[in-house]
Formats: C-alpha cells, structure tokens, sequence
C-alpha cells in the first residue's frame, strides 16, 4: 500500500523521501520542535434518486499538502493545492516563521511506521460499476413503494470517498493510508390529511456499496434501512406532544451513543484538558460516572466508519479506555497536547482535510455492556420516556451542558412502552447525567455508520455505541 | 496582481471550462469559480497560538445534456484537472435520468448589469497585526473582572478573494470581496461553576470591525454575567430571543419557505401563499444590492439577477424562494434564491433593548439556543436555551439547562414585538424578538 500512495502523491509529483527530508529540514532552520507533512488527495462522489428518477450525480476531486510547524504551544501553518517541490517549500517558509530563525534540532530519518490495516484498500468508486450503483438506488426506491404504495416522497442518495494519505514527520513518523467511505441514506415523506411526516435511515463505513446489497439477516441490508425509515414516518405520523420536564429516560441501545460523545466525548478532548477549558480538566482518578459505566475510544474496529489505520499524524489508533467502571482514566490525544501534558498519543490526532490543522477528535465512542435485560429496564419505570432513535447533538465542554434531539420515543407508562411522543431536546449536564445511570443493559451495539462530528468548523466521519441505558433524570423538551 | 486581471484570468478559465464542456457533447453548462486568500490567527493567554495561512480555490461545472445533468467539482485548477472534471460531469449526465424541470435558468433572468456593491476592502495580509488585535482582545477580557479566570483564546481573520460565475447563455461575470474578523472566547469561574462565552466583530472594511478592547470586554462581561445559572421550573412562561440568536428563528422560516422544500412538500408553509403567518405589523424586505453588505450580491448561484423583494408585507407570505429547478417543479420562476437568501431586513416595533424588557416584562430571555430540534415539515420545535430571568423589566438571574418548544406556526403568528435595535452582523438584520408563552422544560 505504501507504494502505492508514495507513487501517486510524491512520485507523480515529482517529490521523492529525500525532498521530504528536506523540507522538513527547511523548517527545523527555526527554532520548531516539531513539523509534519500531510498529503492528500481524494475522490467523492455522490447519486440522487428523487421522484423515481436519477436525479443528480457529482463528483469532486481533491489533493494537496498541509504543512505545520509547532513551537511550544504555537502552530504555524499553511498549505497548498498543487503538489510540487515548489509549492511545498513555500509552505514551509510560511509555517515555520511562528518561531524565530536558529533551529535546535535536527530531522529525524523517515521510517515506515508499523500498524495494522483495519480496513479495504479497494477504491469504492471503482469497486461497482455506475450502471450498479444506479440500480440500487432504484431498488431501494422501488422496494419502498412497493411496501407502502402510498408514500409521497422518497429520496434515496448514495455517496462514496476514497482517499490516500502519506505524511512525514520531523521525529521520523513516515505513515500511509488509504481510507474509502460509503453511506446510503434513504428519506420517506408520508402523508395522511392534512399531517405530514418524515422518516429517514442510513448507514455506511469503511466499505464497498455492495455493503448495502449484501444479505444481513437473510435480505439485502438496503431493505432493512428502508423499512426503518418508514418505520419512523409511521411512528411520527401517531406521535402525541412529548412531556416536559425531568423525568427518568431510557436511550436505546447504539445510535442514542451520540449521548455519550456529546456529554463526556467533547470533555475528554486533550486540547480542551490541557487549556483547563473542559468541566472534565484535572479530574483524572476521579468518579465522573456512575459504577458500571465504561466508556472507550477505539479507532481499531474493523471498517467502523469512525475508525483509522493510523491517524492523521500517522500515530496507529488504539482502543482507549476513557473511563472504567466509573472513574476517569484518561483524554484522547494527539501529538501535541500529548507532548503539553506529558502523556502518549493515543491515535486521534485527526483533521478535516489538508487545509485543516490536526486536533483531538474521537474515532468510533461506546460504553461497554452491563448486565440488565433491556424489558428488565423498560419495566423498571412507571413514568418516562424511551428514545430508540436520535438525531444530533451540541455540548458546551466548559459548562459540560449538552443537549441532543429524539428523532423516534415513545412514553413509558407502568413500566410498558405505549404511545409515540413527538421529538424533543434532551438537556442535561455531563459529569451529572453520566452519575445518573442506573441501569445498563447487556445489548451493546454500534451506530450504523453515519455519524459526522463537527468542532472548530471541522467535519470529521465518526462512530457512537452503547447498550440500552436508564438515566434517573434527564430535562425532556416537550409541550405538554 | 491587480484584482482585476485576477478576476479577468479566472472569467478565462471558466470560458475553456464551458467551451470543453459543449464540446464534449453537452447542450448546455454552468460553472462557478473562487478563489480565497487569507490568515487566520489566534492568541491564547495573550500569547500567540496559531498562524494560519490560507489559500482556497476551487471550480464546480454543471453539464446539460439535453435534460440529463451532470455535475463535478476540482480543487486541483490545473489543465488535466480541469479537463478530468469536465469529463467526469459530462460521463455523470449518462446515467442521470431525462428531468424536464432541469437546465439553466431562463436567459430573461440573468443578470445583465453588475453594480460595483462594495464589498472588497483589501489590505496587507500581516500577521503580526492580527496578533496584536487578537492579544488585546484577551488583555482587555482578563482584565475586565477577576472571575475571569481562563481564556479560550481570541482570533482574528482576514479573507479576500473572488467569485466568478459563467454559463453558455453568454454571462461570465466576477466580482471580488473581501471578509474580516475578531472574536474573543473567555472562562469564567466562580463557586465551583464554569462558564465560558464570547464576542465578535464582522465586517467587509476592515477598519469598521469594532475595537478588540471593546470586544474584549464584551467577552468577558457576556462569561461573567452566565455565573451561577439556575434553571427554571418546567412550565409555560413568556419568551424573548436576544437579537443575537433571533436571526434562528427566520432561517427556520428560509427552510420553511425554500422551494426545495415546497416541492418536496416537506414544510409547514406548504400552501401557504398570500396566507397570514406573521402579526399585521411584521414586514420582511430583502435587499439584495446593500453597499457593503454581508449577504449582498447582484445576481445568485445560477446568474439569475437580484432585486429588492418585500418577502413577508404586513404578516403576509408574499414570496416563497424559488431556484430555477424548484421553480420549474410549482410551475413558477426564479426569483433569484440559488445559494440562499440576500440580506433580509425584518421589521420592528420601535423599542430600544432596555424598552424590549419592558415588554417582557417577567420572562425568560434567551440569549444561546443548543442543539437542532426544528422540524421543519411540521414546524416542531424544541431547543436547548441558556439566558436570563427577567422579572419586570429587570434581569434578575442567569438560566441555563432548559429548553424551550412550542410550534413555529404559532410562534411566528404570536411574535409581540421586535427590538429597533438591530444585529447587523448577518445575513438577516433583527433586533430581539419577543415570542410570548413558550413551553419551558426544566426542573
């Protein structure tokens, strides 16, 4: 694989090891302590079904060279889209210049890293032909018409990445990947009188579109997605106004993880610990959840949509435990937050694309199972809510308030679940909700693999997962 | 080089770009082009953090062949570049289905006079100037109140560059602009709690972004002033949006209102022209030509011309927001909305900020919404909401942990009041908005 990316982003540029060396030598003329390369390019494409016709396609190409200087505390930065010796040096003389001329150190000599591939290197724009890729939007189109004939809208969108990176480090890091990404979504409208309701479903990861058409539980995996989505347009169109108030929430097992990395995931950042900024800073050793609660980081799972062989500084990812049995155990780390706090990287130094600047981002975030039938909690409640499905969330890591929004609940009345309740907010703050689990169920599962994580303006492919949860007391934002 | 032969350049590129296009078989093609220079620069405990260097370009064609559409996008600008990505839309158009509602705008409607709108302010892009700003903006926080305790951190930006849009009905237009900058983020503690907040100044000139001291200062009241929040008691309660979040609420009514959505029959507004969805007194013009102005420009993302429109008269949906395809679907056309919407002015009832809380009276003023929670097909709405409590016009205490819901339907037509003094540092211009009851949920 290594000479297959080396040859399409160095080789064909013209650039060899030996100009790397240089260039990082370049920078290393200031007085930095550290400076990395990162090349990129990448393919994406994307098809659109609506009305039962193909309605768009496109396709973007990109590639280029982020180049970063950091002394101390302080990151210089730039970059370009053309990949030339030329180019390249004229970023480093713009990054460099965050220190002063007289450099102390010396470059080390690049080495390929060792790690371990977690997922395809098959290009998966490539991997199906367009005439394929077609037929099985139609399919999902047509499957869903055909299971409810009376479906107004349906829009089903298909879209694919494959991206190579190489980057090279002043401490002798030599790392490449090559990362594809798919996801197919599908969106139903129904419509009923005068109601009208929305249900929608995705999934991907590190894989081929035949992901979608391969059989899962014995049919294609796109029919089970487009019945999840009619599904949730038929539970919305009976939905009654959701409660107000604090009451005890129970969060389906895994796409309602997003709970977790939005109320301990952002906090765990070591950016936000090592400026003191998070309501999680210094207290490591301490109890930030209650007993029974692990939660973890790991980049390793096979073709998870979060997942990376190795992270954007080319450090190998890594299954980080986050908190055990209820205690802090450690941030989620790049290279130089790592260096700040003297601790090691933990392989998530991650960064939307060339042009961005690398920072602590999580990969794939869950909480490991417990012990309790998920019935045994649902029974467990006289007054509540149940909230299988989710859509996104927001944290504010100083505060630790979270918010994040039921997509799909239902209330929970003498421990059974019975009506449909509209969707709400959910708020809480962090370090408290996760001391109000109380019951933790043993169905731990992953998301599906759609997740996107945004910070700093940066948008980066991530995993949520947990087990059926019961928190004591959440604020639900209802109206009634 | 001077901007004009930089724009001249580009207008070239995009003239090959749509030559290749017809040549490689299609009947009809569009392509926008831009380009962006720029730092971005940070502080940190006013000490410098990040220097950034930016240099962005990009071109997006879309191809028509015959009713078949194609499109691709290239960072890379180089020939082969270019031609792959031409290639490559027109190879998409093979697969795409015939749809009689897509091609380019209709030729009467491109713009065919281009008003210089102001909106490039260049000056030396110098790092160590934005440094200063960004440090003094810390400075003056940290010394503003000693609960400020913390910093995370203050940036300045700098952009210039240009846009240019062509399309084989003859336009090939460009136009340069540029963007500044400075914010200012500060923790505060105090008892245990922790609260951070920010400030920040927007403008096309540089020289009328607000002073970082000033700035500065703001930061650190805004995080100093969220100390010891409580939150409220779930019930129903009267509800202000602080003008620096009420533009929210009129993007939701953008979304409600597009044609995107209006064809797809996934708004709450759907079959709602000439209807009666905001009080008698509430007026919405768009101006899309303002002198300066954040969201100015003279023809849209398809190079349909812009003109001044009364979006909402007296209440009224005057308007939906049409593309030339969403348009095409109603059986209507464009009204200029490819890319969004152009500096809408929401109209007011007269009162200062201090008078808005006087007609509050006892309420909760939000000044922070969390969180997605807006339908936009039914017009649910339900958000997490930080700010204060309010009780005969004076601020008593500050909230946090609620959230506030209700429907957008009834909470357009319940709007009571909106402040004269407006928040100009957007696409929408609105000063405060008193909502009226809303459903909190809290404690």
């Amino acid at each position: 694989m290594f000479n297959n990316v080396k040859s399409h982003l160095l080789t064909d540029s013209g650039l060899e090891l030996s100009s790397l060396e240089k260039a990082l030598g370049q920078i290393y003329h200031h007085d930095n302590d550290y400076a990395d390369l990162y090349f990129q390019s990448s393919q994406h494409e994307s098809w659109v079904l609506e009305d039962g016709i193909i309605k768009d396609g496109s396709y973007n190409i990109e590639r280029g060279v982020g180049v970063r200087a950091i002394s101390g505390e302080k990151t210089g930065f730039a970059y370009s889209d053309e990949i030339t010796e030329d180019a390249l040096l004229s970023a480093c003389r713009a990054a460099r210049s965050i220190a002063p001329a007289g450099g102390k150190h010396a470059v080390k000599s690049l080495s390929n890293s060792e790690y371990r591939v977690r997922y395809e290197s098959n290009n998966p724009l490539l991997a199906m032909e367009d005439a394929e890729k077609i037929s099985l939007l139609r399919a999902v189109d047509s499957y869903i018409r055909k299971k409810e004939p009376g479906i107004n809208q349906v829009v089903v969108s298909l879209s694919g990445v494959y991206e190579e990176v190489l980057v090279a480090a002043t401490d002798g890091t030599l790392a490449s990947d090559i990362r594809p990404l798919v996801r197919l979504n599908c969106s139903v409208l129904m419509e009923q009188g005068d109601r009208r309701e929305r249900g929608s479903a995705g999934a991907g990861g590190r894989h081929s579109y035949d992901f979608f058409t391969t059989d899962k539980d014995g049919r294609p995996y796109y029919e089970t997605l487009a019945d999840e989505a009619l599904h949730m347009a038929r539970i919305n169109m009976e939905a009654v106004a959701s409660p107000a108030g604090t009451m005890p929430v129970v969060l389906g097992s895994g796409w309602p993880g997003v709970l977790l990395h939005e109320a301990v995931g952002h906090g765990l950042e070591g950016d936000f610990n090592r400026k003191g900024a998070s309501t999680f800073s210094g207290r490591i050793g301490e109890r930030v959840a209650a007993k029974g609660v692990t939660v973890v980081d790991d980049g390793t799972l096979q073709d998870r949509r979060g997942s990376l062989s190795v992270d954007d500084e080319g450090t190998p990812t890594q299954h980080n435990v986050l908190i055990e049995d209820g205690i802090l155990k450690g941030y989620m780390q790049d290279k130089m937050n790592a260096r700040l706090m003297g601790v090691s990287p933990t392989g998530n130094g991650r960064r939307e694309s060339f042009a961005h600047l690398p920072m602590p981002r999580m990969t794939n975030t869950y909480m490991l199972g417990g012990q309790h039938d998920p019935q045994e909690i649902i029974a467990s409640i006289d007054k509540g809510i149940y909230a299988p499905n989710f859509a996104g969330g927001q944290v504010d890591i100083t505060s630790g308030k979270f918010v994040f929004s039921s997509a799909e609940a239902y209330l929970i009345e003498n421990g059974k679940i019975t009506a449909p309740v509209k969707g709400a907010t959910l708020i809480g703050n962090g370090p408290e909700v996760m001391q109000k689990i109380s019951m933790i169920g043993n169905d731990v599962a992953l998301d599906r693999g759609v997740g996107v994580c945004g910070k700093d303006g940066q948008s980066v492919p991530v995993g949520v997962g947990q087990p059926t949860l019961k928190v004591d007391e959440l604020t639900v934002g209802g109206t009634a | 080089m001077q901007i004009e032969k930089q724009i001249a350049e580009i207008q070239n590129i995009v003239d090959d770009v749509l030559k290749m296009a017809l040549s490689k078989g299609a009947t009809q093609a569009e392509a926008s082009m831009s380009k962006v220079q720029g730092i971005a620069v940070s502080s940190r405990m006013c000490d410098v953090e990040n220097v950034e260097f930016n240099n962005d370009g990009g071109l997006g064609i879309s191809v028509y062949v015959g009713k078949h559409k194609g499109s691709a996008s290239t960072a890379d600008l180089s020939k082969e570049g270019l031609a792959l990505t031409v290639e490559k839309a027109v190879d998409i158009a093979r697969y795409t289905s015939e749809d009689d509602c897509t091609g380019l705008a209709d030729e009467a409607l491109i713009a065919t006079e281009f008003p210089d709108l102001d909106l490039y302010h260049p000056i030396e892009l110098d790092p160590q100037k934005g440094i200063e700003m960004a440090v003094a903006a810390e400075q003056a926080a940290m010394a503003h109140d000693k609960r400020i305790t913390n910093s995370d951190g203050a940036s300045y930006n700098a952009n210039m560059g240009m846009r240019v849009y062509g399309n084989t009905h003859g336009i090939n237009a460009g136009y340069p602009s540029s963007r500044y900058s400075l914010s200012c983020m500060m923790i505060g503690a105090e008892n245990g709690d922790m609260q951070r907040d920010y400030a920040y100044t927007v403008n096309r000139v540089p020289s009328l972004l607000k002073g970082a001291e000033e700035i500065g200062r703001e930061a650190a009241e805004a995080t100093v002033a969220r100390l010891g929040a409580r939150k409220l008691a779930t019930g129903k309660v009267p509800v202000m949006l602080h003008k620096d979040v009420a533009s929210s609420l009129f993007g939701h009514y953008v979304s409600a209102i597009s044609g995107g959505s209006l064809y797809r029959r996934s708004s709450f507004l759907l079959d709602k022209l000439g209807e009666q969805v905001f009080p008698h007194w509430l007026t919405i013009e768009e101006k899309p030509h303002l002198k300066a102005g954040l969201a100015s420009s003279v023809f849209d993302a398809e190079g349909v011309a812009t003109k001044d429109m009364t979006i909402v008269e007296n209440g009224i949906l005057s308007h939906y927001l049409y593309t030339t395809y969403s348009a095409r679907k109603l059986g209507v056309i464009s009204n200029g909305h490819a890319g969004g919407i152009h500096n809408w002015i929401i109209g007011d009832t007269g009162q200062s900020d201090g008078q808005m809380l006087q007609e509050l009276g006892t309420g909760l003023l939000v000044t922070e919404l969390m969180g997605q929670g807006v339908n936009t097909v039914t017009g649910d709405y339900s958000r997490g909401a930080a700010g204060f409590w309010v009780e005969n016009g004076v601020i008593q205490y500050p909230v946090h942990e609620v959230t506030i819901a209700g429907n957008l339907k009834d909470m357009f037509m319940n709007i009571q009041a909106i402040g004269a003094e407006r928040e100009l540092r957007g696409g929408v211009q609105t000063g405060s908005v008193l909502i009226g009851e809303m459903h909190i949920a809290g404690s």
